[in-house]
C-alpha cells in the first residue's frame, strides 16, 4: 500500500509539477479541484495507473473526485486488485 | 407542459450555483462600432459610458476599417448576405475560393479550408486526420476548443507541460509506437501572451517523426516580421503542418475560421469534418471583407508595427509604475493580481476610470493566478495607453499593490 502510494505520488510530482515551482504535494493534496491536474492532462495518470498495475479504468471510475488526492487514488487503484 | 416548475427550479439552482462560486458572466452591452474608444451599457440599464476598450482581440483595429466595411458592402451587393446551405452542396463561391487562396499565401501553407469559426476548426480537424491507432500530444494550455476537438477524436491523447521541450520529448518517445504522432500547441497562448518555442518544438517533431498543428488566432496578422505568425517569428515556415486561425480577431473581427496547411490533410477535412460539412458557409459580406483584410496586410506592415510600438510602450509604462506584468513581447499583458476578488474589484474600478478591462481567475486560469488581462491593439494612440497606465496606477495605488511582486500581494491578499 505504502510503495503502491509512494510510487503515485512520485509519478504526480514528475508529471504535473514544474521543477522550478515550490508547490508542496504529499498523499492529501487535493490535485484536481486545486487544479494541479486538469480533466485534460489526467489522461496521462490514468494510462500510467493502467500501464502500471495492469488494470482497466473506466471513465465512470476515472472520476475527478477518485482522482483528487494520492490516498484516493490508490484506494480506487487496490479495488481493482482485490 | 413538459418544462414544470420543477424542472425550471432545477435550472435556477444550476444558475445559483454559478453565483455562488462567483463566476458568473454579466451582460455587457457596447452601443457602438468595436474600436478603441467605446460606448457601453453596464451594468445592464446604466446610462451608457464612454470607455477605451483593452480587452478586445482587435488587435490591428481592423474591426472598423473604412476598406473593410467597403469590401464587405461590395460583397453583399454583389453576392448576397448567406448562402443558405453548407459549403459541398451549394454554398460555395467563387469569393470563397478567394479567400482561400489569399489565406494559403500569406501563411505560406499549400491549401486552406474556410470554416464558420475556429472552433468549429479546432472541433474538426483532429477527426478527420487521426485514427485510433494515432496519438496527439498536446500542451496542456492549449485553448478550449482544441481540448474539445481532441475528445470529439478517436485518436489517443496525452499531454506535456505546458511549453516545457524536455517533457514533450519524453512523450514523444514514449508515442514511438504509435502510428502517426502529431503533437498541438497554440502560437501565442492567450491567457499569458507568452510564445511558443516553435523553433524548439519543430525540430523535436522532425527527431521524433511528428506532425505539428498551431491554432494560430492569437497571432495571424501581427506576430513575425510581416504578421504571418509564429511560425515567421521563428522562421519554421516551412516546418508546421497545420495551422488553425480565425478571421473574428486579428484578421477583421468578424467571424469565420480554416485549417491551412498540407494540401492531403485539409482535403481529408474538406471530405471529413463535420462542423465544415453540417455547418453554414461564411456569409459572402465577411468572405468579402476577410479578403480586403488579407490584401490590406500584404501590403503593409503598418499596423503590426504600430501595434508593436504600443505593446512596448504599454510594458515600459506599467513597469515604471510598479505594476506586476508577466513578461513577454505579445500585446496581450497579463497584470498579475493572484486573488481573484482583488482581480474583479480593480477591472471595475478601472471601468470607473474609463478603461475597460476584465478579470480573469481560477477555472479560466490556474488557481492562485488570477489577472486582468490588457490587450493591446493598433487602434490605440499613445494618449489612449498613457491614461490606461495611469488608470492602473491609480487604482494600484488604492489597494496598495504598487511596487509588490508575487509574493507580497499573496501576502497581503491570499491567493
Amino acid at each position: 500500500m505504502d510503495e503502491m502510494k509512494d510510487a503515485v505520488l512520485e509519478y504526480v510530482i514528475d508529471e504535473y509539477v514544474d521543477e522550478d515551482d515550490d508547490m508542496d504535494v504529499g498523499f492529501d493534496t487535493a490535485l484536481i479541484s486545486s487544479g494541479i491536474v486538469d480533466s485534460f492532462s489526467m489522461v496521462s495518470l490514468k494510462v500510467f495507473l493502467e500501464k502500471k498495475y495492469n488494470i482497466t479504468l473506466s471513465d465512470g471510475e476515472a472520476t475527478p473526485e477518485a482522482f483528487d488526492t494520492v490516498t484516493s487514488i490508490v484506494e480506487l487503484v487496490n479495488k481493482h486488485l482485490g | 407542459m413538459a418544462y414544470s416548475d420543477k424542472t425550471r427550479q432545477a435550472f435556477v439552482d444550476d444558475i445559483g450555483e454559478i453565483k455562488k462560486k462567483g463566476i458568473f458572466k454579466e451582460k455587457r452591452f457596447i452601443c457602438s462600432p468595436q474600436g478603441a474608444a467605446i460606448s457601453v451599457e453596464y451594468p445592464e440599464g446604466s446610462p451608457r459610458q464612454e470607455v477605451l476598450n483593452f480587452c478586445a482581440n482587435n488587435y490591428l483595429g481592423l474591426s472598423s476599417h473604412a476598406d473593410v466595411i467597403k469590401a464587405a458592402h461590395e460583397g453583399l451587393d454583389s453576392r448576397g448576405y448567406g448562402m443558405s446551405s453548407v459549403r459541398f452542396i451549394c454554398g460555395t463561391q467563387d469569393i470563397h475560393r478567394e479567400l482561400q487562396d489569399k489565406m494559403s499565401g500569406f501563411l505560406g501553407m499549400e491549401d486552406t479550408l474556410l470554416f464558420p469559426s475556429c472552433m468549429d476548426a479546432n472541433a474538426g480537424v483532429f477527426e478527420a486526420i487521426l485514427e485510433p491507432e494515432d496519438v496527439i500530444i498536446a500542451d496542456r494550455l492549449i485553448h478550449a476548443s482544441l481540448v474539445d476537438g481532441i475528445r470529439l477524436c478517436s485518436a489517443q491523447y496525452d499531454t506535456f507541460k505546458h511549453m516545457n521541450m524536455k517533457h514533450l520529448e519524453k512523450k514523444l518517445e514514449l508515442h514511438q509506437d504509435k502510428r502517426h504522432r502529431l503533437i498541438v500547441t497554440d502560437g501565442v497562448f492567450s491567457m499569458d501572451g507568452d510564445l511558443c518555442p516553435l523553433d524548439e518544438l519543430c525540430e523535436l517533431a522532425e527527431k521524433y517523426d511528428a506532425m505539428v498543428l498551431v491554432d494560430e488566432s492569437h497571432a495571424s496578422g501581427f506576430i513575425g516580421r510581416t504578421g504571418r505568425g509564429t511560425h515567421e517569428h521563428f522562421d519554421v515556415m516551412d516546418k508546421v503542418d497545420i495551422i488553425t486561425t480565425t478571421f473574428g480577431k486579428a484578421l477583421g473581427g468578424a467571424s469565420g475560421g480554416c485549417v491551412s496547411g498540407r494540401k492531403e490533410l485539409v482535403e481529408l477535412c474538406r471530405q471529413k469534418a463535420r462542423p465544415y460539412l453540417f455547418s453554414n458557409s461564411m456569409a459572402p459580406p465577411i468572405v468579402a471583407g476577410s479578403i480586403k483584410v488579407i490584401e490590406v496586410l500584404s501590403k503593409t506592415t503598418e499596423r503590426r508595427d504600430k501595434l508593436e510600438v504600443n505593446t512596448q510602450r504599454f510594458r515600459e509604462g506599467m513597469t515604471s509604475a510598479g505594476l506586476n506584468i508577466r513578461p513577454g513581447v505579445t500585446p496581450i499583458v497579463p497584470v498579475m493580481l493572484y486573488n481573484a476578488k482583488l482581480a474583479n474589484d480593480m477591472a471595475r474600478d478601472m471601468y470607473d476610470e474609463g478603461i475597460y478591462v476584465i478579470g480573469f481567475f481560477f477555472p479560466v486560469v490556474a488557481a492562485g493566478a488570477a489577472r486582468i488581462r490588457v490587450q493591446l491593439s493598433a487602434a490605440h494612440e499613445i494618449e489612449h495607453i498613457d491614461k490606461c497606465v495611469a488608470a492602473f496606477a491609480k487604482v494600484g495605488e488604492k489597494y496598495g499593490i504598487i511596487g509588490m511582486d508575487k509574493k507580497a500581494i499573496i501576502d497581503k491578499y491570499g491567493m
